[in-house]
């Protein structure tokens, strides 16, 4: 039952949704329906146990005192922070169980979970991805190098993309005559796009497409059970 | 010429810092031309008749914001301009507050746009691809409610909203999965709805081949480039523009690396012949 | 006071921001905390958002609502709940019949929108008569689309050796992958620049005033 009802449970939904694609009158395509709903509040939980699952993980570390454990105390408080100020007073939008943290809000300028997302997560969001521009530009001086027709290629291609991207490749060569406009570099970038970029992307597309249609079927059927874990 | 190839890289992180920093204090205004794909986009929305509805989905978060918000904004802008009434989804949960960043920003300059009757916020819900599919089914099923818990039957933005139907074009801004993708699989390719948007530069290379002669997506605005040339294009300047003499000289930057980086391998590489041939 | 947590709100916004960019002299305690914070308050985030526009409207208020009307809902709440026993070791198998269904669905809807939007529809546009179109560029473009898709798509047989013809096509298939490489090399870079100009325009321009709104 452990792993043969599941595997029953996965054919059977799989097969009524691309079933219900093909009669989508009752009652396939009414339990399509109400399976896609489900999925929405599954998921929910599976999120839920995501946050629980990271925090057991934390817990762990520091019960065991990990190499770092002290900071993964910070972990566990800013995440406590965040979810008793969402709970307690709510979001933007939503009440808490201590009302709507009018008091709060009017004294520091919003609610607490809007003010430490405002002015904490989302500069450290928008910071830790930001690094990657200092690294980017350290690996193209270490890395780019044309060494095969294949490496000239990709280097030619990016530094036609990039100039082209910006406003210095209209102005470089913006006096050209018209005559001469398709060797304008926001065209040039323009036309790699919309041509050989596609190219490539979309016969990658195509090779993945077909994988995960592999993937799928394999699923369904019962070939591929590596999501049901070991025994 | 030569530089040594153990240069320590924080002084290439220092230039970068600078090629960033100075254009943005001293701006030359370097021109901006519009591509194709962003012409796309602006006729959509110019094409759609006043008073229907369309749905913007901000499916980002912060990571992602210098790129997608100032192109959200300026799209968001253009419908308002259009008298265009506005459904927000978000399939990531930080685009509910993105979007409710962009509508507060635009409150002073159209006072007149009444929430729940020319835009009204859905919120966030999980599932991607799944719950999108669901949409198309029953939007109520999966929206029973605004982001502020006011019943959907009680909002007269969405009086006769029951399915795609009654969209004219969803509009996604997409950092990544789920995004764009899903919303052209599900919304044109099974509902036949246009499906437009923008995305980040990262994936932008993967997402174009959905712009084509069958229209999956009606054109598409890449990045910060993507941004600042609809910007451009519904007159209004913004934090895009402002950046895009940075963004040159930053490139520009780049390709000198690029263009030291292959000299000294080629130098490098000589002198090894010229020492094998000693 | 409103004011003052306003001014505050962006000195931490600063304070963080040069805690993460610390990193790029070497690794640090500042970094290290800042990193946490974020991962902390991500979790929370996500946390209260699942509750509040997930659980609450699709779950809880049907469900205290109108419970005879919706009284189905109860299996996805359990099967949830039963999703959460994961957590638990000893009867973490429970947890397969909520996956079995998650990964049924995905599957069946994977399995129809790839093949449409990604297989057939993909097809279908490189199926274009390349000779139409107006000018010698367009007609170049879409040479090279046609001939780069199909040789790409050879490239990713790997059932069949690369050798002769077959194996022509491939290695043209692969100069097609690297261009398409380069671009997003290309793209990629502008976007990784773009996110530094936004945390510039923040510092510079909400942080020190120095830049005009």
């Amino acid at each position: 039952m452990k792993r043969k009802l599941p595997l029953i449970i996965t054919f059977c939904v799989g097969i009524i949704i691309i079933i219900s694609e093909f009669i989508p009158h009752k009652p396939f395509g009414q339990i399509s329906g109400e399976l896609e709903i489900w999925f929405l509040i599954i998921s929910g939980f599976a999120i839920l146990l995501g946050q629980l699952s990271l925090l057991k993980v934390n817990f762990l570390k520091i019960k065991f005192k990990q190499k770092n454990w002290p900071f993964f105390v910070v972990t566990l408080v800013s995440f406590a922070i965040m979810v008793t100020v969402g709970i307690f007073w709510g979001t933007e939008s939503n009440h808490g169980i201590l009302g709507n943290g009018e008091g709060v809000a009017s004294l520091i300028g919003s609610k607490p979970f809007d003010y430490l997302f405002n002015n904490v997560y989302q500069h450290l969001s928008a910071t830790m991805f930001s690094l990657l521009a200092f690294f980017i530009a350290s690996a193209a001086y270490r890395a780019f190098i044309a060494r095969t027709v294949e490496s000239n290629l990709l280097l030619i291609a990016a530094v036609l993309v990039m100039l082209g991207n910006t406003s210095l490749g209209s102005f470089l060569t913006g006096w050209l005559p018209q005559s001469l406009s398709f060797l304008h570099l926001p065209n040039i970038a323009e036309f790699i796009m919309k041509y050989p970029n596609t190219a490539g992307q979309r016969a990658i597309m195509i090779g993945a497409g077909l994988g995960l249609i592999g993937s799928s079927l394999r699923i369904i059927l019962g070939i591929e059970r590596s999501y049901l874990g070991g025994e | 010429m030569a530089i040594n190839k153990n240069i320590d890289r924080r002084w290439i992180f220092l230039l970068i810092f600078f090629c960033v920093a100075l254009p943005l204090i001293f701006i030359v205004g370097l021109p901006i031309e519009t591509t194709e794909n962003a012409r796309l986009v602006h006729d959509l929305v110019q094409n759609t008749p006043s008073g229907s509805t369309v749905i913007i989905s901000f499916d980002y978060d912060p990571g992602s914001k210098p790129e997608l918000h100032p192109m959200a904004k300026a799209v968001v802008k253009n419908c308002f301009q259009r008298d265009i009434k506005i459904m927000v989804t978000a399939l990531w949960p930080m685009g509910v507050q993105m979007a409710a960043d962009i509508f507060s920003q635009l409150e002073p300059e159209f006072p007149d746009k009444a929430y729940g009757i020319d835009y009204v916020n859905m919120g966030y819900k999980a599932g991607g691809m799944v719950t999108i599919q669901a949409m198309g089914k029953n939007f109520r099923e999966v929206f029973p409610s605004d982001v502020n818990g006011t019943p959907i039957k009680e909002l007269p933005i969405l009086n006769g909203v029951e399915n795609y139907n009654n969209i004219s074009f969803v509009c996604s801004f997409s950092a990544g999965d789920p995004g764009i993708k899903q919303w052209v699989q599900i919304v044109h390719d099974t509902y036949g709805k246009p499906v437009t948007g923008g995305v980040t530069g990262v994936s932008a290379p993967g997402i174009l081949p959905y712009v084509n002669e069958q229209k999956q997506l009606n054109g598409l605005l890449a990045g910060l480039k993507g941004a600042a040339e609809y910007e451009f294009l519904v007159k209004s300047p913004g934090t895009a523009t402002a950046g895009m003499d940075a963004q040159s000289l930053a490139h520009l930057l780049i390709i000198i690396f690029i263009a030291i980086g292959n000299i000294n391998y080629w130098r490098n590489k000589k002198n090894a012949a010229n020492a094998g041939g000693e | 006071m409103v004011h003052f947590f306003n001014i505050l709100g962006i000195w931490l916004g600063a304070l963080f921001t040069f805690a993460i960019f610390s990193f790029l002299y070497k690794d640090n305690p500042f970094y290290k905390i800042a990193e946490q914070i974020f991962v902390g308050l991500s979790a929370g985030y996500w946390f209260v958002y699942t509750i509040y526009f997930i659980l609450i409207p699709n779950l809880f208020t049907p469900l205290t609502s109108d419970f005879s009307a919706n009284w189905i809902k109860l299996i996805p709440a359990a099967l949830g709940v039963m999703m959460l026993l994961r957590l638990i070791p000893s009867i973490d198998w429970i947890s397969r019949f909520p996956v079995a269904l998650i990964i049924g669905t995905t599957s069946g809807i994977y399995f129809l929108r790839y093949l449409k939007s990604d297989v057939i529809n993909q097809l279908t546009a490189t199926m274009i008569n390349p000779f139409t179109g107006g000018n010698w560029v367009v007609v170049i473009g879409q040479l090279l689309l046609v001939v780069g898709t199909i040789t790409g798509v050879i490239y990713f047989y790997f059932s069949k050796k690369h050798e002769g013809a077959f194996g022509v096509s491939a290695k043209i298939g692969i100069y097609f992958l690297m261009v398409s490489f380069g671009a997003a090399f290309g793209y990629t870079a502008m976007a990784r620049i773009s996110l530094l100009i936004g945390r510039l325009q923040f510092l510079l321009g909400d942080w020190l005033g120095i830049l005009s709104p």
